[in-house]
């Protein structure tokens, strides 16, 4: 068919091509594929497309060489949601989705559309919602701007999540100034479903109405795939009008409606209209199918009057789906949706004809050869070359830094440590997110994992968010195979086998080549660390372009870890419980202070190969724990992570604080090691159980070849009590709990920004 | 005995209120939808805790015209039971089933946390499986839990003994702020007049299983399984 320009479209320019962020190959790719210069309309639906956010065409070549498949892996990547089958016919998606510059520019709607996005990409594979994650990376808190974003996020998140009822179960915030103006908010999701009822995002069937669901389209989020794929910059504040507005209300009664619709049997298809919207929901569903697709942009219930054909396409107005019906189903397709108050507009239908066509009435404003539109994009492999001054900072000789005067005390540092806002206590954060609705939530936030049951059976999941982008920064392949192995152990240690990963990559522009090959690296360390562990990839999202004027954010692959707890009576917890309880340290010390919190925190300084990750070894460890956990020979078990043994000690005795314990620890074994290494240094591959029946889990160990040894006991001492050789520490358990408690709240209770959240949110309700 | 659990479209705290008579009582629980006109003859209602219309105008104010909220009127008018949880007992106060409102919290924030409250009567029919003055723990999660009245409706309150739970704090534990959201005289729950409606912010259907904590919630589906007849 014919396709024309509409009255009033502009002339295609190089400039106006530049600015739809398209390059000059890109654009003559697209001129050869049509054979004709393209209208306004295709220039628009293709930048969309093209985009890095939708077309990850800097980071696809490298994502083929994860691990991706495992007989429990029901659906690996390139779907809404991964999904893995965890036995009894029982299945669980997940997966993780950044929404890093929405929530830069306005942190309430940017976090809270980045829950509803992540939601609608669940329950779309026909599962219902069972947890939420988040994954956050902000500036300093020392900086009010820092302090707007971070509580403008957390209540978003909040409002969001906690008025679709979906509990927020566990999360990360770190907080370093890599992050300052450019925050990192990853959200995952997690679903149950009958593997009986997975549904898949591939239009089928000529004929088959295609059919628009919820909320009308507006003009809001026009071209947020194309903000998300730039560098923030200055006039970044401008582009405000870009993020969406969420109304989480509607949400709800979508994904009631959606599930009711995958479970009626009359549809064959549903997605998300997410990132560039009807275009990419329609295109990306018609390729999945390799099939042709018509769309009506006069059909498409619109929220104002006059919008054109390429607003109603890029429009990323929130809380919309679109959906292939059985032909002939319309009206209960619509009866459904009636019964939840939502519109259902049929917009198109599925064709024999292999194209992608856009009309408006009778006019075709837009018309691509097959689904070229999708697999045409180019991809790239740009220049990789490791930053000079990066490699510098790893070789620096980090154990040659003296120590401060004040260190004399090691429990002045240790409290150092415990009030550093990546360590201490989040429960300002996750107070302000529901984690009990759904009564499932066994560990909820603020533990090494959150463990959460499912219903009718003896079973459970156990799900983590882990990274250190510090150590991804030093060294990028390693720091991402400690972020595997780290959410793995986390999940291990509440007495879940790992299972599968989400992830989420964060990245500064992968033009520059050392951004590339920080990519290029970490997803090596991470293909590593899967294949070791057993974990592969069932999906995740890409984020690139993560830089502001002063700099990129630390790499950052956030990994969304699931695991499965095979019975009830293993769910193990963090904190100590028992006075007389033995503790067993699993796994070895080492000298090791490269990368670390303490470095950072007590001398300001980023520099050394972080912790060595030797996965063999961590693979056994987690056998080990888990093996000890089913025998019944652990009460708790915690892994030691940001600020090494001591800080893990002093969790284990004081998170909880209500039912604070105490402890003393013999380190003796040690003493060779630097003092400050062996308190606070970050070896990998360490776990603090507390048990009462010892010889049980050494045995255990010793099996699996993994290290362990007797560290102390467990004590309602209201003290830790840790001696090494010829040196003491001993801290208060109620000073040592002031610290990590109140070092959140202190902060926050400091500045303004309560009272600019609150007219922010206002303004919205 | 029959619960019913009115679903309004935002609600979210009904699969727990159905879950909890069933797997703490063994007795039957169904769903009764906004839009019907019919209790379907169940013994006790509930209104659950959720966003009922998404509540952006202020929290319950459309659900009191939705049609079953009629017949949750009339059901309580004729002495029937109603337990209304969070967003339930916003909702009871909008439909002049219970006195006074539920305000922001003074926090302005939203609060999810195990609380402790003090059991301040134990003769009406929700809470006779407690005892007097119990402190026991429930779980919070609302953005707007601050009960307000004016003065007149709070000295009725407490002359009438219609104050079932006030926030505490917990003996064991320091006493910091036990107030969650700035309530008036430290009120979680209050009943009617009757006796026969109670509204609360707690909520006692997320606990009735040890395994996921407290299990405060059991006593509370107790009492009203042995007062009220069949």
């Amino acid at each position: 068919m014919t396709v024309t320009a509409r009255p009033g479209d502009p002339i295609i320019t190089p400039a106006l091509v530049a600015e739809h962020g398209l390059t000059t190959d890109e654009y003559d790719r697209l001129v050869a594929m049509l054979g004709r210069t393209p209208t306004f309309t295709e220039l628009g639906i293709v930048s969309a497309l093209w985009s890095e956010h939708c077309s990850y065409k800097h980071s696809r070549p490298l994502l083929r060489t994860l691990p991706t498949s495992a007989p429990h892996v029901l659906q690996g990547p390139g779907e809404n949601a991964g999904v893995i089958a965890i036995g009894d016919g029982m299945a669980v998606a997940f997966k993780i989705e950044s929404h890093n510059h929405p929530s830069a520019v306005e942190p309430y709607q940017g976090a809270a559309t980045g829950v509803g996005g992540i939601l609608r990409d669940v329950f779309t594979m026909g599962a219902r919602p069972v947890a939420l994650l988040n994954s956050l990376r902000f500036g300093s808190l020392d900086s009010a701007r820092v302090r707007y974003l971070f509580a403008g996020c957390v209540k978003g998140i909040g409002d969001y999540g906690n008025c679709v009822g979906i509990p927020t179960v566990a999360g990360e915030v770190v907080f370093d100034p890599a992050y300052e103006g450019n925050p990192l908010v990853n959200a995952m999701c997690v679903g149950l479903l009958k593997e009986s009822e997975l549904m898949r995002a591939v239009a089928q069937g000529v004929g088959n109405p295609i059919i628009a669901v919820g909320a009308r389209t507006g003009r809001d989020g026009i071209h947020g795939a194309s903000f998300a794929s730039e560098d923030l910059s200055e006039g970044s504040d401008a582009k405000r009008p870009r993020v969406q507005v969420g109304d989480p209300f509607t949400e709800k009664l979508l994904l009631e409606a959606s599930l009711e619709l995958i479970h009626s049997g009359h549809i064959v298809a549903i997605q998300d209209m997410g990132a560039a919207g009807l275009t990419s929901s329609s295109a990306e569903m018609a390729a999945r199918g390799d099939v042709g697709v018509v769309i009506d942009t006069l059909k498409v219930p619109a929220r104002e009057e006059g919008m054109t054909p390429y607003e109603l396409l890029l429009s990323e107005s929130q809380e919309r789906m679109l959906v292939v019906a059985k032909k002939g189903r319309e009206e209960q397709v619509r009866a459904i949706l009636e019964k939840w108050d939502l519109t259902a507009a049929v917009i198109g239908e599925v064709i024999a004809e292999p194209v992608y066509r856009v009309v408006e009435g009778d006019r075709v404003v837009a018309e691509f050869p097959g689904i070229r539109l999708v697999t045409d994009c180019p991809t790239y492999e740009p220049e990789a070359r490791e930053s000079d001054d990066i490699r510098r900072r790893r070789e620096r000789n980090v154990d040659a830094i003296a120590e401060r005067p004040k260190e004399v005390d090691p429990v002045w540092t240790l409290e150092e440590l415990l009030r550093s806002p990546t360590i201490a206590s989040k429960r300002w954060v996750f107070q302000q997110y529901d984690h009990t609705i759904r009564t499932s939530t066994v560990i909820g936030p603020g533990g090494d994992a959150a463990v959460v049951r499912i219903r009718g059976t003896d079973r459970a999941i156990a799900l983590k968010t882990d990274c250190n982008g510090r150590y991804t920064y030093l060294d990028p392949r390693e720091g991402a195979r400690i972020a595997v192995a780290e959410a793995a152990r986390n999940v291990a240690c509440t007495g879940a086998r790992p299972m599968a990963i989400t992830n989420n990559l964060n990245f500064g522009n992968p033009k520059r080549p050392e951004v590339y090959y920080q990519l290029r690296e970490a997803v090596a360390g991470m293909a590593e660390a899967c294949t070791a562990l057993g974990t592969p990839v069932t999906g995740g999202n890409v984020s690139l372009y993560n830089e502001n004027p002063s700099g990129a954010v630390y790499p950052t692959p956030v990994i969304g870890m699931v695991g499965l707890v095979e019975s009830l009576a293993h769910v193990t917890r963090s904190a100590f419980s028992t006075a007389g309880d033995t503790i067993v340290l699993l796994g070895d010390n080492t000298a090791e202070i490269g990368g670390s919190e303490y470095l950072q925190r007590i001398h300001d300084t980023v520099a050394g190969h972080p912790p060595r990750c030797d996965l063999t070894a961590e693979r056994k460890l987690i056998d080990a724990l888990l093996e000890a956990i089913r025998e019944g020979a652990v009460r708790s078990a915690h892994d030691t992570a940001d600020g090494g043994l001591a800080v893990a000690l002093a969790e284990c005795v004081m998170m909880d604080r209500a039912c604070a314990t105490g402890a003393e620890v013999d380190l003796g074994k040690w003493s060779s090691l630097p003092l400050r290494a062996l308190l606070f240094g970050e070896a990998q591959g360490r776990v603090v159980v507390s048990t009462p029946d010892p010889q049980a889990v050494l045995a255990t160990a010793a099996r699996h070849g993994v290290p362990a040894s007797t560290i102390g006991t467990v004590k309602h001492s209201g003290s830790l009590d840790i001696r090494i050789g010829g040196h003491r520490l001993k801290a208060s358990v109620p000073s040592l709990a002031e610290a990590y408690h109140e070092a959140i709240p202190r902060i926050m209770q400091r500045s303004a920004s309560a009272q600019d959240v609150a007219l922010t949110s206002d303004a919205v309700v | 005995m029959t619960f019913g659990i009115v679903t309004f479209p935002g609600s979210n705290g009904d699969y727990d209120a159905l879950r909890a008579p069933i797997e703490a009582l063994g007795e039957h629980a169904i769903y009764l939808w906004h839009k019907d006109h019919d209790l379907q003859n169940v013994d006790v209602v509930i209104l659950p805790g959720g966003f009922s219309y998404g509540d952006y105008l202020r929290a319950g104010a459309i659900a009191r015209f939705s049609p079953i909220m009629r017949e949750v009127v009339a059901h309580a008018e004729r002495g029937g039971p109603v337990v209304a949880f969070c967003n339930g007992f916003q909702i009871a106060c909008e439909a002049g089933l219970l006195p006074g409102a539920l305000l922001r919290n003074a926090s302005l924030k939203f609060v999810c946390a195990p609380i402790s409250l003090r059991v301040e009567r134990t003769d009406t029919l929700f809470t006779s499986g407690y005892e007097q003055g119990q402190i026991i723990t429930l779980p919070i999660a609302h953005g707007d839990g601050r009960y307000s009245a004016d003065d007149a409706t709070l000295e009725r309150l407490e002359g009438d003994g219609q104050i079932v739970f006030r926030y505490a704090p917990d003996p064991l534990q320091a006493a910091e702020a036990y107030n969650p959201n700035g309530s008036m005289r430290d009120i979680a729950g209050i009943v009617n007049a009757q006796g026969n409606v109670l509204g609360m912010m707690p909520h006692p259907e997320r606990a009735v299983d040890p395994l996921l904590g407290p299990a405060d919630g059991v006593a509370l589906f107790e009492s009203i399984l042995n007062h009220v007849a069949v």
